[in-house]
């Protein structure tokens, strides 16, 4: 085990920052924390690196606690959303300058260098001052100090925010083979669900200063623990409304209906809530399982050959993510297809059912 | 009718320097021309002044006495300022907001306030008339400006870059030197040349806390006569010498000024 944090948690002032936490992050293995801004996610980095205190609970690293253990000490890594890299030192010093501090013969720097520098393509910027360079070659240079360092856990705190698209995508693509060859042990934080899934690995949601769920990140996604853990994994925001069951069906507003099958049938009568992601909210049914709603459209966007229409059907606002283009006019009716067999379904504490 | 574009500026400029060249073209005179004549450049051009200056030493012993505290004083209060500066900008306590803009309070009093408690204190603990004593009186309102300034330059700096050093393994004091430091070089630039000018133009504290040995050059220069009588030219000499290191000071920090408004608090 590489970082386990014990009932962790962290104030400042009145505000908590993390309820009590606990998790257990195995040594190798592509971390993702995904949450909203404010989820902790941020402050959760902060105290695995060293440079928060928890207020209570234990951090142990590798078999060690390290709780009140300085950063200096930590041997971990860590990269930041701002392209930092120190401004007085060149490429090369600032890829050199963990090893420099633990005064490592020149040879063998150089020889640690030259080598990420070649496996993050920046060799030819080695001269050059980090001003001198774009934002993703500045941020290479920042993966590259905590590359060079091999330690047994890098923390990554939305390391490709502030890039542009295409850059962006071009580093996802290489961050988790990079860190996986180097057999480090990445907690890697980020906003977005879209970008978690790409990323593959382990995910944990987070929400408010706690964790909701723990696992491989595609069966995290596929099966959520309870509504709040779709919610956090789900962009755009997951649809639901208060369903409820009698006899053999499932009735929404007293207008739509749809057999319970499978696990589901057997679910005793009573009020639900049904889950279901945008894109299986659709203007095309996609099979024999959709159910048609219908209501009134409040907003459309449209984005290149998709569009994302948010509708409201009696009391509830749902989006469908659809595809092709379809510019709907404010106000107009509109009729959707739901899949079904892709709902979700949640008993009255949100938990998941099945 | 078209006023061409050169002339106000040209009015202006000449405005500004017309005190500047009368102070030169009076120090390459002599004495009896100046007050005996009105003419707009030497009739009798005379190097005496400068000789005078640069021979005698209750001359240059004014300048070397200024240069001393000046020095004395920009150091001290660049490196008292730059650990307060750096608490200011990294850590919030009890108070910092108004400590801090306390700090510039000390600017608004007139220096004259505190001529006498310097006087009586640095007599009574045996400072008066040394340079030491001007170079602290000084730091009254060389810090809290030295502190305000870095402090806008050191909230320029990420904090992050702070912790990525210290993950990366260094320790506070060598990230301070090696790389904070190195980082802010244009605001402690800025900082220096502010020290510099103010305690360079200052006059009545360094009047009052010197008599002989540590006798600034602003205060053997406006003394207008001396047992030989009106000394015009000399005096004339002293001041354009005054003004040398200053626009000395201003060239070498030009290229960090200018930064320095770009980015800091000035």
């Amino acid at each position: 085990m590489a970082i386990e944090l014990k009932e962790v948690t962290k104030t400042v002032g009145v505000d908590t920052h993390i309820y009590p936490t606990s998790i257990k992050l195995e040594e190798g293995r592509f971390n993702i924390l995904l949450g909203t801004t404010l989820s902790g996610k941020t402050t959760l980095l902060r105290l695995m690196a060293g440079l928060e205190r928890p207020t209570s609970g234990e951090i142990w690293f590798k078999g060690q606690n390290v709780t009140g253990m300085a950063v200096q000490k930590r041997k971990v890594a860590m990269v930041y959303q701002q392209f930092i890299n120190y401004p007085n030192f060149s490429v090369y010093d600032n890829i050199a300058s963990p090893l420099k501090v633990v005064r490592m013969p020149k040879k063998e720097i150089d020889a640690r260098v030259q080598k990420v520098a070649e496996l993050l393509k920046i060799q030819p910027m080695l001269r050059r001052m980090p001003a001198e360079l774009s934002g993703g070659q500045q941020q290479r240079v920042a993966l590259a100090r905590a590359l060079i360092k091999e330690s047994d856990l890098v923390l990554l705190d939305e390391p490709l925010a502030n890039l542009d698209y295409k850059l962006r995508e071009e580093l996802r693509e290489e961050l988790p083979k990079l860190f996986h060859d180097s057999g480090a042990t990445v907690v890697y934080a980020t906003t977005e669900p879209a970008e978690a899934l790409l990323l593959g690995g382990y995910t944990a949601t987070l929400h408010e200063g706690s964790f909701t769920q723990y696992g491989p990140t595609s069966s995290v996604y596929r099966d959520p623990k309870d509504l709040l853990s779709a919610r956090v994994f789900s962009d755009p925001p997951i649809n639901t409304a208060a369903i409820s069951k009698r006899g053999d069906s499932f009735h929404y507003n007293e207008t739509v209906s749809w057999k319970a099958k499978g696990k589901y049938a057997s679910l005793p009568d009573g009020d639900y809530i049904v889950g279901f992601r945008p894109h299986h909210i659709t203007l095309v049914p996609d099979n024999d399982e959709a159910v048609r709603v219908s209501g009134k459209v409040v907003v459309t966007e449209i984005s290149g050959s998709e569009s994302v229409i948010h509708m409201s059907v009696g009391g509830d606002t749902w989006v469908s993510l659809s595809h092709g283009i379809h510019p709907l006019k404010r106000g107009e009716a509109v009729e959707l297809f739901v899949q079904t067999d892709h709902c979700f379904y949640f008993d009255a504490n949100e938990q998941i059912i099945g | 009718m078209k006023m061409p574009k050169w002339l106000v500026p040209t009015l202006y400029i000449l405005f500004l320097l017309l005190p500047i060249y009368w102070l030169v073209s009076m120090s390459f005179k002599t004495t009896n021309e100046i007050l005996g004549t009105f003419s707009l450049w030497p009739q009798e051009f005379t190097l005496a002044n400068y000789i005078t200056i640069f021979t005698d030493p209750t001359w240059y012993n004014g300048y070397f006495n200024s240069l001393t505290y000046v020095g004395m004083n920009t150091l001290l209060s660049v490196s008292v300022a730059l650990p307060a500066a750096y608490a200011f900008s990294r850590y919030r306590f009890l108070g910092d907001k108004h400590l801090f803009f306390w700090l510039l309070t000390n600017r608004m009093a007139p220096p004259a306030v505190f001529a006498l408690p310097f006087f009586q204190l640095y007599s009574a603990v045996g400072l008066f008339d040394t340079p030491i004593a001007v170079a602290l009186a000084h730091c009254l309102f060389n810090i809290p400006l030295a502190v305000w300034i870095l402090e806008g330059f050191m909230s320029g700096v990420p904090k992050e870059l702070d912790e990525t050093a210290y993950v990366d393994g260094y320790s506070f004091g060598r990230f301070f030197i090696r790389i904070f430091i190195p980082t802010i070089a244009a605001g402690i630039g800025v900082v220096m040349f502010f020290c510099f000018m103010f305690s360079w133009v200052e006059l009545l504290l360094a009047k009052t806390l010197t008599s002989v040995a540590a006798k600034p050059i602003a205060a053997t220069m406006t003394r207008t006569a001396s047992t030989a009588g009106y000394e015009l030219g000399l005096l004339a000499a002293a001041g354009t010498l005054t003004i040398i290191p200053g626009a000395f000071v201003i060239w070498f920090v030009r290229n960090h000024i200018a930064k320095g408004f770009a980015l800091g608090r000035v």
